[in-house]
């Protein structure tokens, strides 16, 4: 199911600013990356490129290529709702959709995809709960609002309702930021989980994070205000946090910068 | 080692105000309300006043004076300045509720012996102007049926246009659709009816009907449902779309499925506040529907008659006990329907909101 991803020379813009600059990298199937660096350096907006989320934004727009496997997901006559099909997404805040129930929500992707069959549906419910490390907790309430249940928990809610549609690449912007470090915890467990499955991108300003859940660490930063974001560095993440090749890494994961 | 030292209490230097001072009881505020009440009638009594409007006038005057003035010899200015924007606030509360209150309180008292079974299920045919009897069904069948067509064209279309505004508009066109949504809710009625009259009647060479008064309805209606649903669509967080679209569920779907069931609960309630609004409407239905006094349950041919028409037909040209009686009547029903229809809408809006909690 996982699929590896290649950028090459990727540009994006919101209207006239220029966001992020000619990156080029690689992402690895079955494997977890990291995107760190300062805020206002371009991870979310790389992120958002990744599945042509950026352009929803009126005025966005991407320069460059983004290759799923063979296929470039900014050819002319690529469907944007097709790439979100492929490559799915959990955001920074938990936003189950409140008039749903935590059953609705989870199929919400199947459903609106025209996919009615009660026993599909079920099966793909327990599936994904229990990839999401919720099922235990949820299963004998399915019926009740997604909204009625803790923080940690509508954020695994989220991350079932993505991996329900059975993407082959799972892109994460932030998805601890709003959590307390027992749910964190539990979101980093599914993560080192879902790997063997789904390609990951994240996007942390923890570092430790970073560091505790990646295999591979991309370093983003900016040359100053109003400059667009760079990717700085791609590597092993251990070599990032024990060796990085380039001294702006090391001062920012050492806490020097600025 | 560090020694602790202990400053005995009344040696410690004291910081600002105390931090206590004189309260009033609680029960000051309604003591002075009462008293001021009391005194008000009385000085109005003594001299002579007829209106007891200018009795409660009064009494609200001394209310705030009095209480600014005890707060002030009691607890300070700051206090008495805190009490008397607090009286103002009731007073201006009272003001505002007095009116409604006595306009239901009396429709209710003149109405409610008149409406019956009977009244509810008679028209005027056949019975004289001038006498007792007759009824409100054809009135009652008319507005419900001039009303709800202008429902059925108002609701989807200004629905649309507020999708279109929130969800895609941009640029000239939608600041267009905008500024003229605008324009059209400061529209006076009978300028809607002329409009009709003039398009659908005179120049088109349609006769007078209900479906007529409908078309002019359906304009009044138009830009209030525009504006509220379009209220409710731009509380519909981003996220939520975001969420929708990174599942990759096309946009109209989102709209369909996640934005707009997320926000029916308050579209619903503009709509009923819209047809609230139109059904009281008189000046176009006058000039459109022509009115009748018989049943006319087609509402795309002939003169029809509705409530508000009813009402004032009673009053100004029957003009006599019966008629205002039955003008009375009329009303009564007219309110309790717009009522009904903001209760059911507060009930959609509950019964459909999002849903937190367990």
């Amino acid at each position: 199911m996982a699929k590896r991803i290649d950028v090459s020379g990727l540009s994006a813009y919101y209207g006239t600013t220029k966001a992020i600059e000619d990156i080029s990298m690689s992402i690895e199937p079955r494997s977890v990356t990291a995107f760190i660096g300062p805020s206002g350096c371009g991870k979310s907006t790389f992120l958002r490129t990744l599945n042509r989320m950026h352009e929803v934004i009126p005025g966005a727009r991407v320069e460059g290529k983004v290759l799923l496997d063979d296929e470039n997901l900014y050819a002319s006559n690529v469907d944007p709702v097709a790439v979100r099909r492929s490559i799915g997404m959990v955001f920074q805040r938990p936003n189950p959709f409140p008039t749903m129930s935590i059953y609705d929500n989870v199929v919400a992707g199947l459903r609106l995809a025209g996919v009615k069959k009660k026993s599909v549906l079920d099966d793909v419910v327990e599936r994904s709960l229990k990839g999401a490390n919720l099922w235990k907790e949820v299963h004998n309430r399915l019926n009740k609002p997604g909204a009625g249940l803790s923080g940690g928990q509508q954020q695994r809610l989220c991350i079932a309702r993505a991996i329900a549609v059975e993407p082959q690449v799972l892109l994460m912007d932030e998805p601890c930021s709003a959590l307390d470090p027992i749910s964190t915890l539990a979101i980093e467990d599914l993560i080192g989980e879902l790997k063997s499955q789904f390609t990951i991108v994240i996007v942390t300003h923890n570092m430790q994070q970073a560091a505790r859940v990646s295999d591979r660490t991309a370093f983003f930063n900016l040359a100053g205000v109003g400059q667009p974001g760079k990717l700085i560095e791609l590597d092993d993440t251990q070599r990032i946090f024990s060796n990085p090749s380039v001294q702006a890494t090391e001062d920012y994961i050492s806490g020097r910068f600025g | 080692m560090t020694t602790m030292t202990t400053v005995p209490e009344d040696a410690r230097p004291q910081v600002g105000p105390r931090l206590t001072a004189n309260r009033l009881p609680r029960w000051t505020p309604p003591a002075v309300a009462a008293g001021s009440i009391a005194v008000g009638c009385g000085i109005g009594a003594a001299a002579g006043l007829q209106s007891h409007l200018q009795w409660g006038l009064i009494s609200a005057l001394l209310f705030l004076v009095g209480g600014y003035l005890i707060s002030a010899q009691v607890e300070g200015r700051r206090q008495a300045k805190d009490r008397f924007a607090t009286s103002v606030v009731w007073v201006a509360f009272i003001l505002a509720v007095v009116p409604l209150v006595s306009l239901t309180v009396y429709t209710v008292q003149q109405g409610i012996g008149v409406v019956n079974g009977n009244f509810l299920s008679h028209s005027m045919k056949g019975v004289i102007q001038s006498g007792p009897g007759g009824g409100i069904y054809h009135a009652l069948l008319g507005t419900l049926q001039q009303v709800g067509l202008a429902t059925l064209i108002a609701a989807p279309l200004g629905l649309l246009t507020a999708v279109y505004l929130v969800e895609y508009g941009r640029g000239r066109l939608a600041k267009a659709v905008t500024f003229f949504v605008d324009v059209m809710t400061g529209v006076p009625s009978i300028v809607a009816g002329l409009f009709i009259l003039s398009l659908w009647n005179l120049a088109l060479g349609f006769s007078y009907s209900g479906f007529s008064g409908s078309l002019a309805l359906a304009i009044l209606m138009i830009p209030v449902v525009v504006r509220s649903t379009e209220e409710m669509l731009k509380l519909v967080p981003n996220e939520l779309r975001e969420a929708s679209y990174a599942l990759g569920v096309p946009k109209w779907k989102t709209i369909l499925r996640i934005v707009l069931p997320t926000a029916i609960g308050g579209i619903t309630t503009g709509v009923m506040l819209a047809v609230a609004r139109i059904t009281g409407e008189t000046a176009p239905v006058m000039m459109l529907v022509f009115g009748a006094d018989y049943i006319n349950s087609n509402p795309f041919d002939g003169p029809q008659q509705s409530l508000p028409m009813y009402i004032w037909q009673q009053y100004s040209v029957v003009n006599n006990d019966f008629g205002y009686a039955r003008a009375w009547g009329a009303a009564l029903v007219l309110i309790a329907f717009v009522m009904g229809l903001n209760l059911i809408a507060r009930g959609i809006a509950r019964w459909r909101s999002p849903k937190g909690g367990h």
